[in-house]
């Protein structure tokens, strides 16, 4: 199904991500309020709050251009050593861009 | 541990204000970050008023972005919703995560407070759960803190886009990567963590190369979250 983006097209293919997006906000924890939080459930939802994480990141390192590369290892040196978030953020897209001005 | 988890969960203006605050900071990235989406957009034919409702509605800079991909004089209407779904998905898990400490609040601030629900606040309010800290005001008002300079960076991006035309050259495209790298390194360490985060990282990297697109986050965090079930903790918080 085609949807014509002039006039009122667009606001309405706007509303509907805008309306998808809310599902997948509400979606885990109204499906969570019919789980009971057991230790295994408890041990899942831990080991998988860190996974989301490392799954984004996973595919940036490995399938993105040297700029990502030296991002990511520029944060996490600087991450490691200064255990401050802020400045190892703000080196590591420094990083991206100069080595891209190259 | 019962004790302290009656403080966790609390969330009152204070705690909102300092969220909001903690997050203010990786802001500025973020407004440059929606301005660099408000300009994409306006070349991709969007109108202003459809740009900015767009921004402050949908408020997920990854799905908007591949939305304009498909942006046309026709758009694949389902196309467009799987791809926002399947960008979106990790939202389920976040508030998966969450719902431990939610689920203390009534279901209307439970709701309410998930509509600000984004990488970087979510990440926060984990690790300072995991610190043993409230960490339901960094959820809502750091929440609050990114959705409102991303829709005031779009803004920006429609009328003043052209200083972030190539938001690649200056790094931008970064800011969340950056940011999240910040919070894993920042994070518990030991040796379940590190073959939990290898068995998410490979499934997230096999299911790049050889699933459909957009799926390899959910398929890497399940993965992960399996792992952690089949290596328990040995602690007895039972």
């Amino acid at each position: 199904m085609n949807v014509e983006t002039a006039g009122i097209g667009a606001l309405a293919i706007a509303l509907a991500m805008a309306v998808v997006t809310l599902a997948t906000r509400w979606g885990g924890i109204y499906v969570m309020s019919f789980v009971p939080i057991s230790y295994r459930v408890k041990q899942f939802i831990q080991a998988m709050s860190g996974s989301v994480l490392v799954a984004l990141l996973a595919p940036m390192a490995i399938a993105g251009d040297n700029g990502a590369r030296l991002a990511l290892l520029t944060t996490a040196t600087i991450m490691l050593l200064l255990k401050k978030p802020l400045p190892a953020i703000a080196a590591g897209i420094l990083a991206a861009a100069l080595l891209r001005q190259l | 541990m019962a004790n302290a988890d009656t403080e966790l969960y609390q969330l009152n203006r204070p705690l909102v204000w300092s969220g909001f605050k903690q997050l203010a900071p990786i802001s500025i990235f973020v407004t440059a970050f929606g301005a660099a989406f408000g300009l994409a957009a306006t070349q991709a034919g969007l109108s202003d008023s459809t740009i900015v409702v767009m921004s402050t509605l949908v408020f997920a800079g990854a799905a908007q972005f591949a939305a304009l991909d498909l942006w046309g004089t026709q758009i694949p209407f389902f196309t467009v919703m799987i791809t926002v779904f399947a960008i979106n998905a990790r939202h389920l898990l976040m508030g998966a995560t969450l719902y431990p400490w939610l689920r203390h609040l009534s279901p209307a601030k439970r709701y309410g407070v998930m509509l600000v629900a984004s990488d970087a606040n979510w990440a926060m309010s984990m690790q300072a759960f995991s610190r043993g800290q409230p960490g339901l005001g960094l959820l809502l008002g750091g929440g609050l803190a990114l959705w409102f300079f991303w829709v005031f960076g779009t803004w920006l991006g429609i009328y003043f886009g052209n200083a972030v035309s190539d938001p690649k050259s200056l790094g931008l495209d970064m800011v969340m990567g950056c940011f999240l790298l910040a919070m894993v390194v920042g994070g518990e360490k030991n040796l379940r963590m590190l073959v939990i985060w290898a068995i998410a990282a490979i499934s997230s990297l096999l299911a790049y190369w050889y699933l459909p697109e957009n799926s390899h986050v959910i398929v890497g965090a399940l993965a992960g979250g399996v792992a952690g079930t089949v290596w328990g903790t040995q602690d007895n918080e039972r």
